[in-house]
């Protein structure tokens, strides 16, 4: 099967505020499949974030080469869609104005078939009612539902999710990552997500990624044989939690060394 | 009544000191021409008329205004172009110092006999006060746009004009504005300083001209104008940011 999105020994080298260089990731291979959920778990500095980035086209590699649809990333793509670490909503818009805001910021126009797909979006994430508010009337978990929306507003195949839901609290968290399971559920697409959450990794993921920090490098891929659908069952099977416990094992032996 | 009192504390101050100023002058018997006291100011500003106070304030005001404006309409684009480019920033930045550091008050008599008598002159003097926050503020807002922003903006590929325009420019909002509301004063200093060395009417003009003649009632009741005209113009640039903008203030 061809893949999605290929990373073929991508190094990154970064200049520090004191002027030396820093390798934010060395000879990283990833090769991702089509509608595949894959995560990435390390510690901070592990270069999850820049591998992204590299994705998104927001970045170049120093060496190597990012390849999607078989094609070389010289600048970010229509068929990406992005989530950041905080919801990332323009104040001074609705809520379904900021969900057509990719139309408005990209071509400078928003015609009815977007208006329709943003109502189409919010009623999805079950915020129809909302539409009209800004986002400063939105709890945090609604504001970060809203950013999804956003980035599926162009039916992207692939979504790039940096910690999502790092800034939620505990029960708003998993409640998402269910919600997210159903959407690309719906609509598959391949899915690369990069948290700090071991758990939030097994649950949703068909593949983790373990990176190591200094220099970032892929240092093990998990395939996670838990059953599709996952629900709140999935939580307690003895199968996640015997991998949880192996890979914290694993982040947790390698960040000690 | 007690509550009332706390809540306008500040003008209830205002009007105790206007009290003990009446008082002590009369019981002082201190002359007109040192200190007036707030009865004979008022008399002396009505017997002025109506008409001429208009004048006065009518030609104070106009060049604030003007000079305001042109200050706004230099420095925002100044300061996109200033955010665009690094190198330009560098040419720049260190004149805008330099300009800011020169005193105004000494520049303004070689500004006049250059730009000659007339609105000309006076507008410039303005202008090269109220700029220099105008510009920094908008520097400093267009470039604290939080870096997921710009982010999101690369990521859709959208060209510069509307990056600036959809994110930095409103994301710049709440520093333009209170550069806004520093700068108006500025401009009616501005307005002031230019009359004291070319004009022929205003505010400033007027002060100067009544100063000179010891008619300090009057002058006392031109400077009563001014502060009341400035705080009116802060008020009424702090009200378009509240009205059009108010998203962009902190919430309550």
């Amino acid at each position: 099967m061809p893949s999605v999105i290929d990373l073929n020994a991508v190094t990154q080298t970064f200049v520090s505020s004191d002027g030396s260089p820093v390798t934010a990731l060395q000879n990283v291979d990833l090769h991702l499949q089509r509608n595949e959920f894959v995560s990435l778990i390390g510690p901070s500095g592990c270069g999850k974030s820049t591998v992204l980035r590299l994705i998104a086209g927001l970045l170049r590699p120093s060496a190597g080469e990012v390849r999607i649809f078989d094609l070389p990333v010289t600048e970010p793509r229509d068929e990406i869609g992005m989530v950041f670490q905080k919801p990332t909503l323009l104040p001074w818009l609705s809520v379904v104005d900021n969900i057509t805001f990719p139309m408005r910021h990209k071509y400078g126009r928003v015609d009815a078939k977007d208006q329709a797909r943003a109502q189409s979006l919010l009623a999805m994430i079950g915020l129809q009612d909302f539409g009209h508010k800004r986002p400063h009337e939105l709890s945090g978990g609604m504001q970060q539902r809203v950013a999804i929306a956003r980035s599926l507003l162009h039916d992207p195949d692939i979504l790039l999710m940096d910690e999502p839901f790092s800034a939620l609290d505990a029960l708003t968290r998993d409640e998402m990552s269910f919600e997210l399971l159903r959407i690309c559920s719906e609509r598959p697409k391949t899915v690369v997500f990069v948290t700090h959450s071991i758990q939030e990794a097994l649950l949703l993921s068909d593949r983790i990624v373990v990176m190591s920090a200094r220099p970032g490098r892929v240092s093990q891929i998990i395939d996670v044989p838990l059953a599709h659908p996952r629900t709140l069952q999935t939580l307690t099977d003895p199968v996640f939690t015997r991998m949880a416990n192996e890979i914290r094992e694993q982040v947790f032996t390698r960040h000690a060394h | 009544m007690k509550a009332l009192a706390y809540r306008h504390a500040s003008l209830l101050a205002f009007i105790v000191l206007l009290g003990l100023w009446e008082l002590a002058c009369r019981a002082l018997a201190v002359p007109e021409y040192i200190l007036p006291a707030p009865s004979v100011i008022a008399l002396a500003a009505g017997s002025l008329g109506l008409a001429r106070w208009a004048e006065h304030l009518w030609a104070t005001i106009e060049v604030a205004l003007l000079g305001y404006a042109l200050a706004l309409a230099l420095s925002i684009p100044l300061a996109v172009a200033i955010t665009r480019s690094a190198l330009l920033s560098r040419i720049v930045m260190p004149w805008l110092v330099v300009i800011q550091s020169t005193p105004i008050v000494a520049v303004a008599p070689i500004i006049v006999v250059t730009l000659g008598a007339g609105v000309l002159p006076r507008v410039a003097i303005t202008t090269l006060l109220a700029f220099f926050p105008l510009v920094v503020s908008t520097c400093l807002g267009l470039s604290s746009v939080p870096a997921e922003f710009i982010e999101l903006s690369r990521s859709l590929r959208a060209n510069t004009a509307r990056q600036y325009w959809q994110v930095r420019m409103p994301f710049a909002i709440p520093h333009v504005f209170s550069a806004m509301k520093v700068s108006v004063t500025l401009a009616v200093v501005g307005a002031v300083v230019a009359e004291f060395v070319a004009a022929e009417k205003g505010l400033g003009y007027l002060i100067l001209f009544t100063t000179s003649s010891f008619k300090v009632p009057v002058a006392f009741a031109a400077l009563a104008l001014l502060v009341l005209s400035s705080l009116t113009l802060y008020s009424l640039v702090q009200w378009v940011h509240q009205r059009f903008f108010g998203w962009s203030s902190p919430k309550a």
